[in-house]
């Protein structure tokens, strides 16, 4: 694609995308909001979370060869 | 007071204020929140489009900044650091369940086109460039977004995305082309 192409493209992206407005405001005060979120207790992970993570963990204590498979796909 | 010694006491206020923050003081986040919270709401908008998901990502980023409190930098100024956030929540955004979020992206409704040059474009075709906009990786989505659509400075969009500005070119590059590849597919040469 030579820069004319792109640029053209960008022009096009611009058209179909026109800039949001420079001066959009929040619709309402978001600090109650943030102070609620903030002070909410943390969830704590589900059991099945700790089932895999347990899983997990045995299955690399017995098959540490397993460990650079593992680390690849993550 | 001079003009001098008022801009000194004002930097050293700010300076405090930063450093409270640093140690967890929740009336000194509410004041950064207070000076802050517009533009970290208008930078999340360029990225999402979408008003009612841009506070809720302002509320998150701003739950984001104060939980990282200790790892804030004083000298290093808290807007960039917040729109680095910001940029980060919106990904996260993007990312999770992404089909949801494209279909949103695409369904979403922007201000109606100009008269003029903007008015020759159909809406058909409008909106298939939206949904081929919707379809890009997120990493790439934003940087088109900000760089190509919003006009962000390069070098901003850089450190908002912790990359190099080489790198922000290159994304932005990367989805020019896979959108041109798109709308080609779908029989609209740009």
């Amino acid at each position: 694609m030579n820069v004319e192409e792109h640029d053209r493209l960008k022009k096009l992206l611009h058209t179909a995308l026109p800039p949001v407005d420079l001066n959009p405001e929040p619709a309402r005060d978001l600090w109650p909001a943030v102070l609620k979120r903030l002070n909410a207790k943390q969830p704590m992970p589900p059991w099945y979370d700790w089932a895999l993570l347990a899983g997990l963990v045995g299955m690399l204590a017995l098959f540490p060869s397993a460990i650079p498979v593992i680390l690849y796909y993550l | 007071m001079t003009g001098g010694s008022e801009q000194g006491n004002n930097d050293r206020q700010t300076q405090e204020q930063l450093l409270a923050f640093r140690h967890g003081n929740v009336d000194a986040f509410e004041q950064l929140f207070r000076l802050h919270q517009r533009a970290v709401y208008r930078w999340i908008l360029h990225i999402v489009r979408n008003p009612a998901e841009a506070e809720d990502l302002t509320l998150e980023t701003f739950v984001r900044i104060y939980r990282a409190h200790a790892r804030f930098d004083p000298a290093r100024g808290f807007e960039g650091w917040a729109r680095t956030i910001a940029t980060h929540a919106a990904l996260d955004w993007m990312r999770s369940s992404r089909a949801e979020r494209a279909l949103r992206f695409e369904t979403m409704e922007d201000p109606p086109a100009p008269a003029g040059i903007d008015a020759a474009m159909s809406a058909e075709i409008r909106a298939r460039i939206i949904r081929a906009m919707g379809r890009l990786p997120p990493k790439l989505r934003i940087a088109a977004l900000l760089a190509g659509v919003e006009e962000r400075p390069h070098k901003e969009v850089a450190q908002a995305l912790d990359i190099s500005v080489a790198a922000v070119k290159l994304r932005v590059f990367r989805a020019v082309r896979l959108l041109k590849r798109d709308l080609e597919g779908q029989g609209i040469r740009p």
